[in-house]
């Protein structure tokens, strides 16, 4: 027999209306709004709107400038993904060493993780732009490179991806170390008396049994570069030059904001909608099944 | 107990609503708030809260509330979101180019038509022609002019000097420049030879311009709704392919697009610049180096035209109450006299946009003392106003802008030839025009 948690019927419907509603207005709404949209042609202060069918979507698939944000974005993402899923595993096994300090260090990797996306951004700015960056200073001076990304787009690119890969670095080194942790040391001194070294330790055996938190920061980090990175593309390069790092949300931004062109930014967020709604399925059905154990 | 705790929640709930609710009516029945959107920031946004405090000052019936929406760009898009949720501001700061977007949007309420309305008389003829005409349809004015200005040449006399150059006198042509900026770089007098702000604005609407090149079909969009770009002709191909070459050779260097190329000039890390003049002000407070102003550069064989006017202008949007207008109108006329002009352009360089603003300033001998800020009008006037020079209309002008400076951005790093460059640009550009004409015809 089921237990009785809730007296009243109608309590648990009442409890999750607050999240419901929240969800409905701010996600539903705008979400139904775009599809809408993304079938019109419409002027920016709204008083045209001509029914276009599908002829925004055919138009950003033929775009030129619409397919290079798309290439854009996945180099971007993963550049970022990679990028941070490698450096954060690295430090998160240096910093599960037994070494002095280590909660010092633990505590520093995690920092970079509560600097908001255009903060970092602006610190990198600040770290690299030619005319008033301490990087590309110093490197005039010693050596004659001068280090102009403002029309060099994959120098650009690598800027925004280490940008990216910095402020994300916290996170993924937080679960690196809770993955790390729950590692039975047993299997890991088995494999010593075996005669295994610690490179062979950690391929053997470190390595796959993170395969499941690989797989989580794996996507999180792809649905992270694609949709949240745009405070930093922002700062940093704002999408130039030329179109070089224009990721999609970008894009979206630049023809719904600053070009106002309403409808084609609609058909543009429903592509990604579409993408996001991919990415979610792809981590609820393989989280549990295909990742080895 | 638990009784008690519920009726003092209750009390303490219904207290704070009397006090917010009585607090909400109250300055409504004192003074008619109006609420102004402006992209202004540092400098210019404390001087226009100047001009906002001596207004609210001046009289007792109207409070006018300034507030910064971000760059020209967000503060226009924070205006078009804002009118769709039927809640717009009063008074809204658009920039140039998004002159088009306004006029065609149904959602203003012509300056003109307002002052006409509330009987306050405004002699339109005493404003500026080559600002009227840019904001004007059908030869009446849609919107108030604010901060008009236009590109003037910034030369840093520190470092000519240093470089062996004559810092007397403003490089006036291309040749001219490319001399001074090898030279500049060369001797190490500074790392960057030239630059420019605003790089469409600059290097493609005001060259054209100022040369009386055309830059779109149907004078620039003046005459009717444009359809094609006419950029990609020999001149723009000329000037483009020379900057690339500069770029290369390390005399131009790209600062990025929108104000960013303001920057190197009034830090003084450039030689020579290109810039509003509504950069002057900040060079006036804060250079720490002697620098001048000169007219744009020339490129030999090309006619003699003008350059055209940016900045932003005030727009006033539909769908608010008559004693609310009243107020708009009252801030607007003062904005429009002498008085404020005169203080306006003395602060920051904008030009002043009435004859007897320009008159009064020549009175008291303003222009002796800062010669750096009559050369915006030496170069208007002695310009000549061609159907090339006028200004610009487009529709979706911001899109086509952010085309043109992709382009050149290619250019530049050596990508794309110029003419290619420019070739992409145009039939970009036209795609835009014709969805733009789609939609408004």
């Amino acid at each position: 027999m089921r237990a009785r948690v809730f007296r009243n019927p109608w309590l648990p419907y009442v409890l999750v209306a607050p999240q419901v509603l929240i969800t409905l207005v701010f996600f539903f709404w705008p979400a139904f709004e775009s599809l809408r949209l993304s079938l019109f042609r419409v002027s920016p202060f709204g008083d045209r709107q001509v029914f276009t069918g599908a002829d925004n979507f055919t138009r950003l698939f033929t775009s030129a400038d619409y397919l290079q944000s798309i290439q854009v974005s996945f180099v971007f993402a993963l550049g970022v993904t990679f990028l941070t899923l490698a450096s954060s595993l690295a430090l998160a096994v240096l910093a599960s060493q037994k070494i002095r300090g280590r909660g010092v260090y633990r505590s520093a990797m995690l920092w970079t993780y509560g600097i908001a996306p255009p903060v970092s951004g602006i610190i990198w700015l600040f770290i690299f732009h030619p005319s008033y960056g301490l990087v590309p200073y110093l490197l005039s001076t010693v050596t004659a490179y001068e280090l102009n990304w403002l029309l060099e787009g994959r120098i650009a690119m690598l800027l925004v991806i280490l940008a990216a890969t910095w402020a994300r670095l916290g996170y993924g080194v937080a679960f690196y170390l809770a993955g790390l942790q729950s590692i039975p040391d047993s299997v890991l001194e088995a494999a010593s008396v075996d005669g295994a070294g610690p490179v062979r330790r950690f391929w053997a055996i470190t390595f796959p049994l993170l395969s499941p938190v690989t797989f989580f920061l794996f996507i999180i980090m792809m649905v992270f570069a694609f949709f949240e990175t745009f405070g930093i593309i922002h700062a940093v390069t704002q999408g130039g030059p030329g179109n070089a790092t224009t990721i999609m949300v970008y894009k979206v931004y630049l023809d719904g904001f600053v070009n106002l062109r309403l409808g084609l930014s609609a058909a543009e967020s429903v592509v990604l909608m579409t993408m996001v709604i991919v990415l979610t399925m792809l981590q609820f059905r393989y989280t549990q099944r295909k990742v080895f154990y | 107990m638990k009784h008690v705790l519920g009726r003092s929640i209750l009390a303490a709930a219904l207290t704070l609503l009397a006090i917010t609710g009585g607090g909400l009516a109250a300055p409504a029945l004192a003074k008619t708030e109006i609420v102004w959107w402006h992209a202004h920031t540092g400098f210019l946004g404390e001087r226009v809260m100047d001009l906002v405090n001596k207004f609210n000052a001046s009289q007792s019936e109207y409070q006018v509330v300034a507030l910064r929406k971000g760059t020209y760009a967000e503060t226009l898009t924070a205006a078009v979101a804002a009118y769709r949720a039927k809640a717009p501001p009063h008074i809204v700061q658009v920039y140039e180019v998004g002159t088009q977007t306004m006029l065609s949007s149904g959602a203003v309420y012509p300056v003109y038509q307002l002052m006409a309305d509330q009987g306050i008389k405004v002699n339109w003829d005493e404003y500026l022609s080559v600002v009227k005409s840019y904001y004007s349809k059908d030869g009446k004015l849609y919107s108030m002019p604010f901060n008009s200005s236009t590109p003037v040449l910034y030369y840093n006399k520190t470092i000519l000097k240093k470089a062996g150059l004559d810092p007397g006198k403003a490089p006036a042509t291309f040749d001219e420049i490319e001399k001074a900026a090898r030279a500049v770089v060369s001797s190490g007098a500074a790392k960057i030879g030239f630059t420019v702000a605003w790089p469409s604005w600059t290097l493609a609407e005001n060259a054209h311009a100022w040369h009386d090149q055309p830059f779109a079909d149907k004078e620039n969009g003046f005459a009717d709704m444009a359809t094609r770009l006419l950029i990609n002709g020999e001149f723009g191909v000329k000037l483009w392919s020379m900057l690339a070459r500069w770029q290369k050779e390390g005399l131009f260097t790209y600062s990025g697009r929108g104000s960013k190329g303001d920057q190197p000039i009034k830090n003084g890390d450039a030689a020579i610049g290109i810039a509003s003049t509504g950069v002057i002000g900040s060079l006036v407070k804060t250079a720490k180096f002697e620098w001048g102003t000169g007219s744009l550069p020339r490129l030999a064989g090309y006619p003699q035209g003008n350059s055209i006017i940016g900045g932003a202008t005030l727009w006033v949007m539909k769908g608010h109450k008559p004693a609310e207008y009243r107020a708009v109108a009252k801030f607007l006329e003062f904005l429009g006299q002498v008085e404020q002009q005169a203080w306006w352009h003395a602060e920051t360089g904008y030009l002043p946009i009435s004859t007897p603003a320009l008159k009064h300033l020549e009175r008291v001998g303003h222009f002796r003392k800062q010669p750096a800020m009559w050369t915006a009008f030496a170069q208007i006037t002695s310009g000549r106003t061609t159907p090339n020079s006028q200004g610009i209309r487009l529709g979706d002008f911001v899109a086509i802008r952010a085309v043109i400076e992709a382009e050149l951005e290619n250019v530049l790093a050596g990508k794309k030839t110029a003419q290619q460059g420019l070739d992409t640009a145009v039939a970009k550009a036209n795609d835009i025009l014709k969805e733009f004409a789609a939609l408004y015809r």
